[in-house]
């Protein structure tokens, strides 16, 4: 804050032109950056990256799945490249998408901060991000891995010849990118707050940042702990997890899930924010139910510590473990369902519009409603005995990760672009895409719950030829979601050079993100706004001058 | 007999052929009508508010509406309540897919990569094939050489993962002749995919035909005595009654046994198991910590004869191929690890199995 870029910022007030973006065009004025929002497109141009080699892994993996027999690629190769696919898909693309791009850009502009508390270290994640992906790629380059994104033990230690330590230090280092990140969420929430922004004003999208930080922060020195112990096997030969130097199999997984299942926390409660402005901000009310969604993410991120043992039904836990992890499971899934219902019940007797970001919020929920409701399946033990490791679970947790992940991470692109980019993009085109996904989603993953029900193992190069017809499906399917998710890159890409200029709030909307320019400049706010309204009020007492954007609408009838 | 009676364009259900089948059928339709109810009124309600309530003007201001305690209450509560029946129908099934069976017919089960190797009492051995009886309990105890594996069987709707360096237990009770897949469900390396084969089930008389007709080298107890006896030279500390320096063997399996560090364990095949490759890990009060380990000298598929030999000491020899099984035996849960069967308390004079 007190440094080089300040002072040129405090000469530069007087030209409003002046925001983030322009100021400073080197590429040092990036790289050595301290300011959020320029860390977040940072984040925002790496993640994509992944995102798109993660994507086409998948496709690799629907096209082989086209036939019974392992015709396209011999086992070897489907198997490496079904792990890359979660490897990268995983650990460094939903892990940080939502947090290290929206929650990077959005949280201090939405407390009315003018960065987050550590900007240095909020940098210095970005850095192990990049560390711990360029070392996984280097892995992959070299020949890659076939353990699975699980890495189970004594295959990952013992028997596979594939960069197992290489990879397992990628992920320990960007491991380290969340911790960092989350310990940032943290102090700034309770430390930079705006004079007036109590606790209970805060957007429900810092409530959810908020949740998935305790997590980060609490579960992934597990996971490095984990990968620690891994190395130590390797390399002094001292048993942990290998049962033929007196080592537990068994005690790897558990850690394993002590983090990973949290960790799918991590992955969808900031979605749960993103869905909670979204659904309120398209239907202009106040979201039913503040505080239970506050709390509900809460519950879930304590008791997301707590349902490890879920993964373990059929691995050789006790009996009783079992039962009581899947008693905990359902116990679980009541503040999923509290989440929905409040959703649900913001909409009724609102002034509901159908922009692209609302259209996928759409999306999420009926993504999500599929996800979770199968998740009780799967938490229903007796039932799991059958469906685990099969194609059932793949699509459950397709629909969680991919209904509610990706999609709340695209309408919250699309939510903010404007406020990141200072342009519109298509609204055709983004409503366009929004179905295809949604029609081609449904269509890849739905006919897997019916192959998992038939018995149809996952991780299979080949499988039985009576469970074609399904797999034609799904991979006609994931083309449709394929055409969909690259046509955002296009038109996204498209609007910042030929989209319109954003006006500050092209929405009207009370939360202080929209009450800066559009882009913000560099430390956020010309003056630390002062905070006087309830979160989610959107007539006059939220200070907005409703009537005058209304005029300015009629004149010029764009977003 | 084949697998797909099910000859519809795209089928929808594996076939349904053991005892509990029907109970995860069930509990499956129970939470698709459960979660079809819920998706498509909470569906309903969104398009209905969605279509009703659409936007009519431009930045309207519609009131608030804060919230409601009731009402969170009601859809907190009902929730819950559901998902305990689903919990508790679960627990159920789950129980009855795990707890084994006391008089079920022992088979042996190894994973290798990447092969299915089974064992029967009778000596019969087969590799990616299982033949059982119709309308027997079935026990499976399994372990691996190498990697975890699981043993699959949809139309059973069961399985169990396969560890090394321990003994995981499941059982099933085929109800319908024929030959349905089996796969390995736990990534194991290369040729996963290729790790499966078929479990034929046949009626009694044609099984009895069946292990007729594969005449079988040694059974299991056989393999173990010849192990004990001479190849492995157990028998020079464990069986020389008075004088014998090594732990007396007979009658103690399924008894609790107290170590020098006053810890106490149940004799369980897992028990023996550790006692052959760890032998310093559990010194037994009264002995000395003089028995080298066997570690690397004695193959999985060696442990498990040994463990049926010692078995056989106690007078346990389970139920075989035959159909005249009669055991009696009792059982208690291992507290411990797996829902591992744990083993007769009863005296060994209650047996009739055939022991040798």
């Amino acid at each position: 804050m007190e440094n080089v870029d300040a002072m040129k910022l405090d000469g530069a007030k007087k030209e409003p032109k002046v925001n983030y973006l322009t100021n400073g065009f080197s590429l040092k004025s990036w790289l050595l950056t301290k300011d959020h929002k320029r860390i977040a497109i940072m984040y925002l141009i790496s993640v994509s990256v992944f995102f798109l080699m993660g994507g086409l892994y998948a496709a690799a993996i629907r096209l082989e799945l086209l036939t019974p027999a392992s015709d396209l690629m011999e086992s070897g190769t489907y198997n490496k490249v079904f792990t890359q696919h979660g490897v990268l898909m995983v650990f460094f693309y939903l892990i940080p998408a939502i947090p290290a791009i929206l929650g990077n850009f959005l949280l201090p502009l939405m407390i009315g901060a003018k960065d987050l508390a550590f900007p240095r270290i909020n940098l210095l994640s970005l850095y192990l991000y990049w560390i711990g992906g360029i070392l996984t790629l280097y892995a992959l380059m070299q020949g890659g891995v076939d353990t699975g994104w699980t890495f189970y033990t004594p295959y990952s230690t013992t028997f596979s010849n594939s960069f197992v330590m290489a990879v397992g230090l990628g992920i320990f280092i960007n491991g380290f990118s969340s911790i960092l990140t989350g310990l940032n969420f943290i102090v700034s929430t309770h430390t930079m707050r705006a004079p007036g922004m109590t606790w209970f004003r805060l957007p429900l999208f810092v409530w959810a940042h908020y949740a998935t930080s305790l997590v980060m922060i609490l579960g992934t020195p597990v996971v490095a702990i984990t990968i620690l112990l891994l190395a130590i096997e390797r390399v002094t030969q001292v048993g942990v997890f290998d049962p033929a130097i007196g080592g537990d199999p068994i005690l790897f997984q558990h850690l394993f899930w002590f983090y990973s299942h949290p960790a799918v926390y991590i992955m969808i409660l900031p979605a749960m924010g993103v869905i909670s402005e979204l659904i309120s901000s398209f239907s202009r009310k106040k979201i039913f139910g503040y505080e239970f969604i506050a709390f509900s993410s809460i519950a879930i991120a304590v008791f997301g510590f707590l349902v490890w043992g879920h993964h373990m039904f059929v691995s050789g836990q006790s009996i009783y473990a079992g039962l009581v992890f899947s008693f905990l499971t359902m116990v679980v899934a009541v503040p999923s369902a509290i989440k929905v219902f409040n959703w649900t019940a913001t909409l009724y007797k609102g002034s509901i519009s159908y922009e692209t970001p609302m259209l996928y919020a759409f999306g999420f929920l009926g993504l999500f409603l599929i996800g979770g409701l199968t998740g009780l399946f799967l938490g229903s033990v007796g039932l799991t005995v059958h469906l685990t490791d099969t194609y059932f679970i793949v699509a459950h947790f397709h629909y969680v990760m991919v209904g509610g992940t990706v999609m709340g991470y695209l309408g919250g692109l699309h939510f903010w672009w404007s406020k990141m980019t200072g342009r519109h993009y298509s609204e055709f085109w983004g409503k366009i895409s929004a179905m295809l996904i949604f029609i081609g989603f449904n269509l890849t993953f739905f006919p897997q719950f019916i192959l998992g029900y038939q018995g149809m193992p996952r991780r299979y190069a080949a499988y039985p030829e009576e469970l074609q017809v399904l797999n034609i499906f799904s991979t006609a399917g994931a083309s449709v979601l394929g055409v969909g998710l690259t046509m955002p890159v296009v038109y996204l890409v498209h609007s910042l050079i030929w989209g319109e200029k954003a006006e500050d709030n092209p929405w009207m909307l009370s939360g202080l993100e929209w009450r800066t320019s559009s882009p913000p400049p560099t430390f956020n706010f010309d003056e630390t706004p002062i905070v006087t309204w309830e979160a989610y009020e959107f007539g006059e007492e939220s200070g907005l001058d409703i009537d005058e954007a209304r005029r300015e609408a009629e004149v010029s009838p764009a977003a | 007999m084949m697998i797909m009676q099910d000859t519809s364009w795209v089928p929808l259900f594996p076939e349904d052929a053991s005892s509990f089948a029907w109970q995860v059928d069930y509990l499956y339709f129970y939470l698709i009508a459960v979660s079809g109810f819920f998706a498509i009124g909470v569906v309903i309600a969104i398009f209905f508010f969605a279509i009703k309530y659409r936007a009519k003007e431009k930045f309207a201001t519609p009131d608030e509406i804060h919230g409601s305690i009731p009402l969170e209450l009601f859809w907190s509560f009902v929730p819950f309540v559901i998902s305990m029946t689903i919990f508790l129908g679960g627990a159920v099934v789950y129980y009855n897919q795990y707890k084994i069976p006391a008089d079920a017919m022992e088979i042996y089960v190894v994973g290798k990569q990447w092969m299915w190797k089974v064992q029967h009492r009778t000596g019969q051995r087969e590799i990616n094939e299982l033949h059982v009886p119709v309308g027997r309990k079935v026990k499976l105890t399994m372990t691996t050489e190498d990697v975890l594996h699981d043993f699959f069987i949809p139309a059973f709707r069961t399985k169990a993962d396969v560890v090394p360096g321990r003994y995981t237990t499941m059982w099933f009770e085929a109800t319908k002749p024929g030959k349905y897949r089996l796969y390995c469900a736990e990534y194991c390396g290369l040729n996963h995919a290729g790790m499966g084969g078929w479990v034929y089930v046949m009626e009694q008389k044609d099984f009895d035909n069946w292990l007729a007709g594969n005449a079988s080298d040694q059974t299991p107890v056989q393999a173990g005595e010849d192990l004990f006896t001479n190849k492995l030279g157990c028998a020079s500390c464990h069986a020389g009654g008075d004088s014998q320096r090594g732990a007396k063997l007979e009658n103690i399996f399924g008894k609790e046994v107290k170590f020098v560090d006053g810890n106490t364990a149940v004799r369980d095949e897992q028990y023996i198991r550790n006692s052959i490759l760890n032998p310093g890990s559990q010194i037994v009060e009264g002995y000395q910590p003089i028995m080298p380990t066997f570690k690397g000298q004695v193959t999985e598929e060696q442990l498990v004869s040994l463990v049926a030999y010692i078995k056989s000491l106690s007078g346990d020899t389970s139920a075989t191929g035959t159909s005249t099984s009669n055991s009696s035996s009792t059982q208690e849960d291992s507290t411990m690890n797996q829902p591992k069967e744990s083993e007769p308390k009863k005296p060994s004079e209650d047996k009739e199995g055939e022991s040798k």
